[in-house]
């Protein structure tokens, strides 16, 4: 089972949401829609759904065309931020409730919503009513009545966007498992880079109704395209300065050089943009080709196991995140370390021309 | 700037309360000092909002007293207190600009205008919009009112309290960034007393001076950021903090060493016999994957979460969670685990024992 969008687009009211899209979904893979709020994520599962349709392009299933295809007659189920469940039934009326509209026997609704309020931890609730339930269970709910219809695409959009931390916690690690076991496809829309990680699969990030990336998760993370994809895939976002290339020689804004090895030494001369993830700025020297910076100390935020560093360079906010407790102070200039295998170059077009040592290596 | 004394304060939603569990919010004695900045932590229902609620005035508790310096506030209303507020959610006037929504409070107490507006031009270049400066509200999106509701909170320098009840609920995860890092320094400039409402770990921890850890209506724990992690004194602030939680595991501990299933680990305190449920408490940050030393782990499943990896692995019948760095390579004959000692916490009845140096 495949789902492909061929060349979709999507305006409304004068304004496009989504540009010319081309993205194969396999079966029983999950997928993860990954960018900043109204990057297009929703607009392109509506169309995927079948609830909006787009203005160009085609959406096949299994290579059938089921563009004009009404969503009823689609095998679609979605989970929305906001949990929708009928609060006058019961927890597994709620559940079985898709499969009543599609006929199912007494028997087999039964099977059913016993197997998959056993996957979602719902067994011992299901004779109540979903506001007896708390916001973690009601979301789970919510998720079984998707998981009962057998549906082969499951949209899954910011579904554990309005729980706690600890809820979105558990049931990150849960889903991917559940979900796997079905054989359907998944999408998951999702505003935070941590949790796409988390989820695994394969990611497509969104920015400004494109998809600028899709590929393995871990891939898409460490060989971003360009750098926007680099910056709606970190979180704090990824630091970056204007680099010049002479030579063998790289040359940085405030006069550091650095020689160019690798495929560093193959890009010509020119302008670039260097691209930094902030758990790569370090504070004391590593290695002997560390290039060092000076930087002043805005704000630090100590989370127990990390410490979040924020330095004023030049015009420029960095972010740095280290490991443990660090007791810096603020206001002064210190110094800040770069291993030059942790240096993506992206030209002043955006478009990605070397990666880290480092990623190439992972 | 106020210091917020709380003396014997508890609240019930019932009005004949019968039992401890009838309370929302269990008795608490503490006193919150002048000047720094609190988060509130908790899953939802654990009794922060209530908390906040009797704080701001919208609650009258049902027993004790709440003191600003040394004014008893208990039964004032809100707007005797003295307070800013923001919410979860915007609250700006539609039909005003964004100027005049950021002087409203500093007007409504009759500020002079060359003030005001010295004030509005302040606060707008730290959040970000002193370019929509005389745009109407209208239109702008959910998370620039946001903004605009959070310059509104910090405009008046005189008050006795910022209270933020989850200020960033609707912020994309870039913005929240910024906004915290703003709030923070804001804090260091001006030292306002804030107290910060959020279910957030990350929030909390990277905002507050001393995080609140509730449970069930009680106070488990107030503590600085480093102090949660690294001496959590319930289970529950061990599960709570860290991404993912701390690892509980059930042992026999003498003296300073604890047996698992007669595997021994070494801890770096003396304990004694503790008495009831006892169990060891190790972060994930605190244990490494060995080929050589350790005890032996079945590893169920490695994680790669970008700046580190998570390993998901089975010690004798618990769960655990072991990290490794970003490059660390994970050899299938990595089958072995080690406790850092000093960093190993033993809890009976799932409150920290203290223990003695060895």
């Amino acid at each position: 089972m495949t789902l492909t969008l061929d060349g979709v687009t999507k305006v409304a009211g004068g304004q496009t949401h989504i540009h010319p899209t081309t993205l194969t979904l396999q079966n029983g893979t999950m997928n993860v829609l990954l960018g900043p709020t109204s990057s297009g994520k929703t607009s392109l599962m509506r169309l995927m759904a079948g609830l909006d349709k787009p203005n160009q392009g085609r959406i096949l299933w299994n290579g059938q065309d089921v563009t004009g295809m009404r969503v009823q007659d689609r095998k679609v189920a979605m989970v929305y931020q906001q949990f929708i469940n009928y609060p006058s039934m019961t927890v597994y009326d709620n559940i079985a409730s898709p499969m009543r509209l599609l006929g199912k026997t007494a028997a087999e609704i039964d099977a059913a919503v016993k197997k998959a309020a056993d996957l979602m931890k719902l067994s011992p609730l299901l004779g109540r009513k979903p506001l007896e339930l708390s916001g973690g269970q009601q979301q789970r709910c919510a998720l079984a009545r998707a998981l009962v219809k057998n549906a082969g695409l499951v949209l899954l959009d910011e579904p554990l966007a309005n729980l706690d931390y600890k809820l979105r916690e558990e049931l990150r690690v849960e889903i991917p498992k559940i979900f796997e076991e079905s054989g359907s496809i998944f999408v998951y829309a999702t505003t935070e880079p941590e949790e796409a990680l988390l989820l695994g699969g394969n990611t497509a990030t969104l920015w400004e109704g494109r998809v600028t990336q899709f590929g393995p998760t871990p891939e898409v993370y460490r060989k971003p395209v360009d750098a926007t994809t680099a910056r709606v895939f970190s979180d704090p976002p990824m630091n970056f300065m204007p680099v010049s290339k002479t030579g063998t020689k790289l040359l940085f804004g405030n006069g550091q050089s650095a020689t160019a090895t690798g495929r560093l030494h193959d890009i010509s001369d020119g302008r670039y943009l260097a691209g930094f993830r902030p758990n790569h700025v370090e504070i004391e020297r590593h290695t002997p080709d560390a290039l060092s910076f000076t930087a002043k100390l805005h704000v630090t935020e100590i989370t127990g196991s990390e410490t979040f560093v924020h330095f004023d360079h030049g015009g420029g906010r960095w972010v740095g995140v280290l490991h443990g407790i660090r007791n810096l102070k603020l206001g002064e200039d210190m110094s800040v370390f770069l291993d030059p295998a942790h240096i993506y170059i992206f030209g002043e077009d955006g478009r990605l021309v070397a990666p880290a040592a480092y990623a190439l290596a992972a | 700037m106020a210091k917020i004394t709380l003396d014997n304060l508890a609240h019930s939603y019932s009005p004949a309360p019968k039992s401890e569990a009838d309370f929302a919010l269990k008795e608490l004695n503490h006193v919150w000092n002048d000047g720094e900045a609190y988060a509130l932590l908790g899953a939802s229902g654990c009794g922060k909002t209530t908390l906040l609620n009797i704080i701001s005035g919208l609650l009258t508790p049902s027993q004790g007293r709440i003191f600003f310096n040394d004014t008893d506030v208990t039964r004032a209303p809100t707007a005797e207190r003295n307070i800013a507020q923001v919410f979860q959610f915007p609250v700006v006037y539609d039909t005003m600009t964004v100027h005049d929504n950021l002087a409203f409070p500093l007007r409504n107490r009759g500020r002079e205008e060359s003030y005001v507006t010295e004030r509005v031009q302040e606060i707008a270049r730290m959040i970000g919009m002193e370019h929509m400066l005389n745009r109407k509200a209208r239109g702008l999106t959910a998370d620039a009112k946001q903004k605009i509701s959070l310059g509104r909170g910090m405009v008046r320098k005189d008050v006795n309290a910022l209270l933020f009840d989850e200020p960033l609920t609707v912020i994309d995860p870039h913005m929240k960034w910024e906004l915290r890092t703003q709030l923070k320094s804001l804090h260091h400039q001006f030292g306002h007393t804030m107290i910060y409402v959020t279910h957030d770990q990350t929030e909390a921890l990277t905002f507050a001076d001393k995080v609140v850890v509730m449970h069930s209506g009680r106070v488990v724990q107030i503590g600085t950021p480093q102090e949660l992690f690294e001496t959590p004194a319930h289970t529950f602030v061990g599960y709570f903090i860290g991404s993912p939680g701390m690892n509980v595991i059930p042992a026999i501990v003498e003296g300073n060493v604890a047996s698992i299933n007669g595997s021994r680990v070494p801890l770096g305190r003396g304990y004694g016999t503790p008495k009831g449920k006892v169990e060891i408490g190790v972060r994930p940050e605190f244990a490494r994957l060995s080929s050589s030393e350790g005890l032996p782990v079945k590893v169920r499943r490695v994680e790669d979460v970008g700046r580190h990896k998570i390993i998901r692995a089975e010690f004798f019948g618990t769960d655990i969670n072991i990290l490794a760095d970003e490059g660390a390579p994970i050899g299938a004959d990595m089958n072995r685990v080690i406790f850092d000692p000093a960093h190993v916490n033993v809890y009976a009845d799932d409150w920290r024992v203290e223990g003695e140096a060895a």
